[in-house]
């Protein structure tokens, strides 16, 4: 097991309407978690059963907040999901936020 | 001239099947109920999980893989439990043993109290999460010892659709509820066909065998044995309309797990001397034998 924790600037409030839940904590799959915060930044909170790919997930979340503004918290718990599921997921959660 | 109010375009549309197998556990629960009347009970934001998963390097879900939705169906009060078969195998552990047990406490005090509430258990499960065994087997009689109280008072209506299966503790529960619905890929055993090649060698059960363990643990056998009350296709509106008749049909007269005369009388008759095959079971066990 490893918990990762990420920050990232957020320009907006309000960017996330209400709250989501997308995903199960299947083989390959992840869960994310995405609550709207009263903040100036984003904070993210992974919990996965595959330790050693903090780049990986820096990488992928980069991406993501390099489109995305909001002030939001994220948790993920995965469970071995590729860089490819956890983008879409992501997106997933955003949009059903909205 | 026609009155249908369909749309043009889906008249000449073949009919396509909606299928309930491919929906997640929560997706599952809410095709159930009426329109806006329900909400979820302990959902993933409550963030209740197992706190036993992490320290075995096993990711908890928010929701322990349990999702409760009460709501009504048909206009009727009614608690909707899923397991979702993809996290853990719908394993049950100590977190979503005791949201099903007290979900079902919460039926038994409505119904106490003058208000009809009806339950639905869609039961996607390997049994108990092995990573929580005693818990797990605590759970199973707490929920089992809530249900004999509940089904006294309100139909409890089982499904299991596949690909899962229920097996374990929880296909004892399936086997106590008041109606058991299963599809074709569903499956339904107390020992799962890998736990039995496991302990008794491949001769003895092989789960590589597909069409062996349909043949026995199978929807349509369980089902042509008089083991399941109602055999539907992979299809939402299919198994939506079995499980609201019988949840119309309201606490059943008889309960299969009542005959117990039946049952033993069944398997003293059965000849172990030669192999049974499963065309010949369907024969002796017919489910019109059951009454």
């Amino acid at each position: 097991m490893e918990t990762l924790e990420f920050k990232f600037s957020a320009k907006k409030k309000g960017t996330a309407k209400k709250r989501a839940h997308v995903g199960v904590v299947g083989s390959g799959d992840l869960e994310v978690l995405l609550e709207p915060l009263d903040t100036a930044d984003a904070q993210v909170r992974i919990r996965t059963s595959v330790p050693g790919f903090s780049q990986q997930w820096q990488a992928v979340l980069d991406r993501f907040f390099m489109k995305y503004d909001g002030a939001v918290a994220i948790e993920i718990n995965d469970a071995g999901a590729t860089p490819g599921v956890v983008a879409l997921r992501l997106a997933q959660a955003a949009e059903a936020s909205e | 001239m026609t009155t249908s109010t369909e749309p043009l375009s889906s008249v000449h549309m073949p009919k396509r099947r909606d299928s309930f197998i491919e929906l997640n556990g929560r997706e599952r629960a809410l095709v159930f109920c009426d329109l806006d009347s329900w909400r979820e009970l302990l959902g993933p934001f409550d963030r209740l999980e197992s706190p036993w998963l992490l320290p075995q390097n096993v990711t908890p879900q928010a929701d322990d893989g349990c999702i409760v939705i009460k709501g009504k169906i048909d206009g009727v009060s009614t608690v909707v439990v899923s397991m979702e078969p993809a996290f853990q195998g719908g394993s049950l552990g100590e977190v979503s043993g005791a949201k099903i047990c007290a979900a079902l406490d919460l039926a038994c005090r409505d119904n106490e109290n003058g208000i009809q509430t009806n339950a639905v258990l869609l039961l996607e499960t390997g049994g108990v999460r092995l990573t929580e065994a005693n818990l797990g087997l605590a759970a199973v009689a707490e929920i089992i010892s809530s249900l004999l109280s509940l089904r006294q008072l309100a139909p409890i209506v089982c499904l299991t659709a596949g690909t899962v299966g229920c097996f374990g503790g929880m296909s004892l529960v399936a086997a106590l509820s008041s109606y058991m619905v299963m599809t074709v890929e569903g499956r339904l055993g107390l020992n799962g066909p890998e736990v039995i090649e496991q302990e008794h060698g491949v001769e003895e059960f092989d789960s590589k065998d597909r069409a062996l363990i349909w043949a026995i643990d199978g929807g349509e056998q369980r089902y042509a044995t008089g083991l399941a009350d109602a055999l539907v296709q992979d299809d939402v509106g299919e198994i939506r309309q079995a499980v609201r008749g019988l949840l119309k049909a309201g606490v059943p007269s008889v309960y299969r797990s009542a005959q117990v005369d039946l049952y033993r009388k069944r398997i003293a008759a059965l000849d172990t001397a030669q192999q049974f095959n499963p065309e010949d079971l369907r024969k002796t066990w017919h489910r019109e034998n059951t009454k």
